[in-house]
């Protein structure tokens, strides 16, 4: 087993690297904490898996995250919300 | 809500759900078409409700409450729910039962909202639905252990197949009398209570075998290409471009048949009754009338079957997410470009098509924005007007300047939209943090039951409430044209001498400025019928004996000798704005609920018109 590495921002993982969920908050002030609970509500839960399957055209955002059996559209502002912590061992 | 005004003879049942739970195919397969669709009042948030007829003979009513993820809403959609199941929604009874809706290739995400509301206290049931694609992706679901362990019955359903819910209706039989419901109260949950609830999902779907994050979907390897940084966008090009056909030209045979064949009945009538009062009312009026309402109607069936495929399909959703970004960029939402995109053909089905829209200040401002896109009822005035006034030249590269000219007046319009867009933007309050949070369902393929119950209910609304306003603006328009008829001897056209003559003569004091003659601004107001009459009142104002499609042969000469150019320019850059079209005006009351609406567009579009006009006039004046 490799050393853990730092969570980042789910908006800076690589398409299709799975990650795990270690906090859900708002990503600064200006967030409404409505938006960490929805966010919350979708099933962004620490200890989740998650995946970036797509990105909006000719840009960075949004960005399609896969968690548990659902697809969501995220905002920058809303992907950032969460950070994750890339899985360094192999896809189960 | 007290006990008195619930009635146990047709007690009302409300269907809850996440978005894309299936939940809307269910509907319809329990009440078929006895459905009726209106608003909820004060919002735009879709109210649907039916009706079903149960085996023992029971009328059961059914309320198809809009999708929520909770019951701490971040949407209309979500709030129109919240407030009707805890009885605080004005003009709403609170549902005596709730059937909540849950997909079961889903559960996951989907039973945190039965443990939110089974903590409300509401009597229900669970409909495991889709309990067919789950059992085909190998999902088997104890449907009795998790009824056990929820402690509320469960059925399974598919809304797609006829019989599909006939344990769901067995059950609806069944209701037995309720006590009055006590006061309901909803906390929002803290984050503990999130994951508290998520933790009990996980372990009741342990117990009854639901829990499965399979690894890869086929909807993951539909996204693989669809979503791809290059196929993707391929993809979509051609999607919309196959839309945008369609209802540019495939419409075009059944909306001229409807023409011709309205024209038939015209001419078969006319040659029948003797010339009357009546006789101009049934056929310039009435028939004119009906005619230009059912004429909307094959761009509104094929675009809206588009549109209900790919949303049903779980492409638009898709389509929205790619397209997010390039529409943000001027303040709008990736789903505005469906219906921005019809409006080239016409702004009626555009404007209809927003209802895709979820937000309401984004679809408001698509709303606003729609008739600026270049409509191909302004061609036949363009075409007038260029063929008269601009030389057929070629230029370098094989452009002609014609081509130019009109290519030119169609990204006006564009710019303009975008920059009404961003306005209206810049008015919004707080919009830093605008939340996408969209759910990119599983693919699956379209419900024909769906269709055809969707397309009959937007063709239904059309005819209906904005026939009705266009019918009647169609006849008093007739009547501001025909009286009063014109003296014994006059010898100027009959228009002159009615009320629009009058109109436009007052208003050719106010066109004066941008370049228009009395003529042009009498033939604006039975213009305002459509932008495409306007060719054929400016035929009676010229008193020309052509007809139909001869009209703009006959005019051209004529215009291209009594007009300037700068006058000719001027009502091309009219046309790029002016809200000339009484149908789009009725259109956008119907889908925003309010005049105020359309009242501040006609204001815009007649200041955008009025400005660019006199800036194009007194421009080309100075050359």
């Amino acid at each position: 087993m490799q050393k853990n590495p730092d969570p980042i921002g789910l908006a800076e993982l690589p398409n299709g690297m799975l990650a795990r969920v270690v906090s859900v908050l708002p990503s600064n002030a200006a967030v409404p904490a409505e938006i960490a609970r929805r966010l919350a509500e979708l099933g962004f839960l620490p200890g989740e898996l998650v995946r970036i399957v797509g990105r909006g055209l000719l840009s960075r955002e949004p960005i399609a995250v896969r968690v548990g059996t659902g697809t969501f559209a995220l905002r920058l502002f809303e992907a950032n919300c969460i950070r994750v912590r890339p899985e360094t061992t192999h896809s189960p | 809500m007290d006990g008195s005004s619930r009635s146990l003879a047709s007690p009302l049942i409300a269907l809850v759900g996440n978005p894309n739970c299936g939940k809307t195919a269910l509907f319809n397969l329990l009440t078929g078409s006895r459905q009726k669709v209106a608003n909820y009042a004060g919002v735009t948030v879709e109210r649907k409700e039916g009706s079903l007829l149960t085996p023992s003979g029971r009328r059961v009513r059914i309320l198809d409450l809009p999708g929520a993820y909770s019951l701490d809403p971040l949407t209309p959609d979500e709030q129109v729910t919240a407030d009707v199941l805890l009885g605080r929604r004005a003009g709403e009874t609170q549902p005596d039962f709730v059937v909540c809706v849950t997909d079961a290739t889903n559960l996951r995400q989907n039973l945190r909202l039965v443990l939110s509301l089974k903590r409300l206290g509401l009597p229900m049931v669970v409909a495991l639905n889709m309990s067919d694609i789950a059992r085909r992706k190998g999902l088997t679901i104890d449907a009795e252990r998790l009824a056990k362990e929820l402690a509320v019955p469960v059925v399974e359903t598919v809304g797609v197949k006829a019989g599909g819910v006939s344990k769901l209706v067995g059950i609806l039989d069944a209701i037995a009398p309720a006590a009055p419901p006590p006061q309901r109260v909803w906390q929002t949950p803290t984050g503990a209570d999130i994951e508290y609830d998520h933790d009990e999902v996980r372990r009741i779907l342990g117990a009854v075998g639901g829990d499965r994050t399979d690894g890869t979907t086929r909807s993951d390897r539909i996204d693989a290409v669809v979503l791809h940084p290059i196929v993707g966008p391929l993809i979509l090009a051609v999607v919309l471009f196959l839309v945008f056909q369609a209802v540019f030209a495939w419409a075009q045979w059944p909306m001229d048949a409807i023409k011709a064949g309205v024209d038939a009945l015209g001419a078969w009538l006319g040659a029948f009754m003797p010339d009357s009062l009546l006789k101009g009312l049934l056929i310039d009026g009435v028939l004119a009338g009906v005619g230009s309402v059912l004429v909307f109607l094959p761009q509104i069936v094929i675009l809206f079957f588009f549109i209900l495929i790919l949303e049903d399909s779980g492409y638009l959703p898709r389509a929205a997410f790619l397209l997010d970004r390039v529409m943000g960029s001027v303040g709008l939402s990736g789903r505005a470009f469906i219906p921005l995109l019809s409006s080239f053909a016409c702004a009626i089905p555009g404007i209809m098509a927003t209802r895709t829209i979820q937000n309401p200040r984004d679809r408001l401002a698509t709303i606003m924005i729609a008739p600026l896109m270049t409509c191909s009822a302004r061609l036949p005035v363009f075409a007038l007007i260029i063929s008269a006034f601009i030389p057929q030249r070629r230029l370098w590269a094989g452009f002609q300047l014609q081509g130019l000219v009109l290519f030119a007046l169609y990204i006006i319009g564009v710019l303009s939209a975008m920059a009404v867009a961003f306005v209206l933007k810049r008015r919004g309050v707080g919009a830093r943090f605008q939340s996408l949070m969209l759910e990119l369902p599983a693919y699956h393929w379209p419900n024909l039951r769906g269709l055809l119950i969707g397309l009959w209910q937007r063709v239904e609304i059309f005819l209906t409430r904005v026939g009705t306003i266009i019918l009647a603006l169609m006849v008093i328009l007739w009547a501001l044209s025909s009286f009063p008829a014109p003296p014994p001897g006059a010898t100027g056209p009959a228009i002159q001498y009615s009320i629009a003559g009058h109109l436009g003569a007052a208003l050719a004091v106010l066109f004066a400025p941008i370049g228009f003659n009395w003529q042009i601004s009498i033939a604006l107001v039975p213009g305002l019928a459509a932008r495409e009459v306007a060719v054929g009142a400016l035929g009676t104002v010229y008193a020309l004996s052509a007809t139909g499609e001869h009209v703009s042969d006959a005019l051209m000469p004529l215009i291209a000798h009594s007009w300037s150019l700068p006058t000719a320019l001027s009502l091309l850059a009219w046309y790029v704005f002016a809200p000339q079209c009484l149908s789009t005006l009725a259109t956008v009351k119907r889908e925003t609920n309010s005049w105020r609406y359309p009242l501040i567009m006609a204001a815009y579009m007649f200041a955008l018109a009025y400005g660019a006009s006199f800036v194009t006039y007194r421009i080309a004046l100075l050359f």
